[in-house]
């Protein structure tokens, strides 16, 4: 079998830069990505099909972008494009599929650098042809240009959202109308972070720029509270507090969470709820390292912090996936990552903030006939009835229902099923057993079994 | 629901009709520029689904691509005259 000193999984900037930053050290590296190319979500395309132009909201940010994709073309790690990881055996040896082929290698240090997935917001009729994330929309524009055609709108929260329809006004799109969700009171409660938050003030400049872009737009910003999505065959109309409005296609965000779609999968790799991110993530220490040996996380996908903490806590775990190689001392990495830390943490600082102005919205307000699980299409009441009858968590609702045994296996629905149900019993979320999910995490073929053999 | 801003260099076949598309683009950015927003019915209830998440976590976007079934249309990219249809019933390995 195929060994490799330093495997890393995705090229987000926290896979990109830990790349970079294991070259310099002598490792050598192999970089997976289901992605066709270097970026992640937040660099998508940046150089091919997203050249944000000069000043335009998110150019500063693929700027950096690109100087970080250029770099690790020039770092001299291999990197395989379009190929999906689904296991991580117990010697740290990763299969993949690429082409229609399952390949194996088996890793010294195992760095996994998955990245955020948008938290759903679920509402009424969201499974609808027309509804789909403020962050998907953003992709399409990313990778293929596409911008929002008649009555668009969006809703949620975040500055993902607000991003979006800043770009979205900047290339001569038009949005119907922003539908704030978020809970009342939010500059109140993030307040008493706002110092600490200044320390980095580039972070809400940039936001309340957006903000500004949209107003002068005359985009109506209006208040809600609850939405519901309708149509038949696709979505035709939304309904807010009350209003009915012709829609064709409506954009949900409620932040981002990690995507624990991997680390959850293996076989002693624990995990805590995380309050303030509504979600699952790893239990990690300052480099990274998981509960497992050989095992680290690093990026969105350890905890969000964004584009450039991502970068800087990829380069810190390389560091100590080269201690751990034998390529540096442990004196020698201390040396190498104490500035790193600092920035890191000096980056992080404008969290606390973010966190309190936009806490993820609460699952005890989801409706009834609301889907949770859109694979297996199972309602948020089915679940509290479930509860009610006795299922103490996402991993025992299993025997009740599909809910989370679908190809997505949860990582969509497993946050929101686990704040219902923890929401209905009168616990906090992080009381319940988080959903396990198992290898293969994606469904594979026959023919990418036997190739393996 | 989504208009292109940029131009197009080729076709792809869905359900044998031809659409413009761009090489290298995600399939599902190609179908959803053209106008085709149900890219699948589910199989436990039949309601159409379109994609969702444009980043390989919900499935929502599964199609039959060159005959084969439950390919992730946000992940596979578009090449000239590629053939493409509408993922129907049931999905898993096949
Ligand atoms: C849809 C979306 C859009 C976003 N847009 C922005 C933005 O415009 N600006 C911003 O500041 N932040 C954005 N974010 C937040 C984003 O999480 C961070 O800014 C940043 O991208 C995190 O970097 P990362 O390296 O941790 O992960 P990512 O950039 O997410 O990279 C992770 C990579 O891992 C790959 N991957 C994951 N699992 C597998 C697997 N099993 N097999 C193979 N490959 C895998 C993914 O394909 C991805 O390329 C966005 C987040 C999302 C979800
Ligand atoms: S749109 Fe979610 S997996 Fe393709």
């Amino acid at each position: 079998m195929r060994e490799v000193a330093l495997l890393i999984l995705g090229a987000g900037p926290a896979g990109l830069a830990a790349a970079i930053e294991a070259r310099a050290r002598g490792l050598e590296v192999l970089l997976l990505d289901e992605n066709h190319g270097p970026g992640g979500q937040v660099h998508r395309a940046v150089g091919g099909s997203y050249t944000p132009a000069r000043g335009s909201p998110g150019a500063d940010q693929a700027r950096e972008g690109l100087r970080l994709i250029e770099a690790f073309r020039a770092c001299g790690a291999e990197a395989r494009f379009g190929a999906s990881l689904w296991a991580v055996e117990e010697d740290r040896s990763v299969i993949w599929s690429e082409g229609g082929v399952a390949r194996r290698a088996r890793a010294g240090v195992l760095l996994l650098c998955p990245g955020a997935i948008e938290r759903p917001l679920p509402i009424p009729g969201w499974t609808l042809p027309g509804v789909m994330g403020v962050g998907a929309a953003q992709t399409l524009l990313k990778s293929a240009g596409l911008l929002p055609e008649g009555r668009a709108w969006l809703a949620g929260q975040g500055p993902l959202l607000w991003l979006y329809a800043a770009q979205v006004l900047a290339r001569g799109g038009r949005i119907a109308g922003i539908l704030d969700l978020s809970p009342p009171g939010g500059w109140r409660r993030a307040a008493r972070h706002l110092p600490a938050a200044l320390t980095a003030p580039g972070y809400l400049l940039r936001g309340l720029g957006w903000m500004a872009r949209l107003r002068r737009a005359g985009v109506p910003v209006i208040r809600a509270r609850a939405l519901a999505a309708e149509g038949g065959e696709r979505l035709t109309h939304i309904v807010f507090d009350g209003r009915r409005e012709a829609a064709d296609l409506l954009l949900l965000h409620d932040g981002v969470a990690p995507n624990t779609q991997i680390t959850r999968a293996i076989q002693g790799c624990a995990h805590v709820w995380d309050e303030a991110q509504a979600s699952l993530r790893p239990v990690l220490d300052p480099w990274g390292r998981t509960s497992r040996p050989g095992i680290l996380v690093a990026g969105d996908g350890a905890g969000i912090g964004g584009a450039r903490a991502a970068a800087l806590s990829g380069r810190i775990a390389a560091l100590e996936a080269a201690r751990q190689l034998g390529a540096l001392t442990e004196e020698q990495r201390d040396a190498l990552a104490g500035p790193l830390l600092l920035r890191r943490a000096a980056e992080l600082a404008p969290r606390p903030f973010l966190d309190a102005l936009f806490p993820p919205l609460p699952a005890a307000r989801i409706p009834d006939g609301t889907i949770l699980c859109r694979c297996e299409e199972v309602t948020a009441g089915r679940v509290r009835a479930a509860t009610a009858l006795g299922a103490q968590g996402p991993n025992q609702l299993k025997a009740y229902l599909r809910a989370g045994m679908g190809p997505c296996q949860g990582r969509v629905c497993g946050p929101a099923v686990q704040a219902v149900m923890a929401a209905a019993r009168g616990v906090p979320p992080g009381a319940l057993e988080g959903l396990r999910t198992r290898f293969p995490t994606r469904p594979v073929t026959v023919g990418e079994l036997a190739s393996l053999a | 629901m989504f208009r292109r801003s940029g131009p197009t260099d080729c076709t792809i076949l869905w359900e044998g009709r031809a659409l413009p598309a761009r090489a290298g683009e995600p399939l599902a950015a190609a179908l959803l520029a053209a106008g085709v927003v149900a890219f699948r019915e589910t199989p436990v209830s039949g309601a159409p689904r379109g994609p969702f998440c444009l980043m390989g976590a919900c499935f929502d976007c599964l199609v039959e691509v060159e005959g084969v079934p439950n390919r992730q249309a946000c992940l596979v990219p578009v090449t000239p005259g590629m053939r493409a249809g509408p993922q129907r019933g049931a999905r898993g390995a096949p």
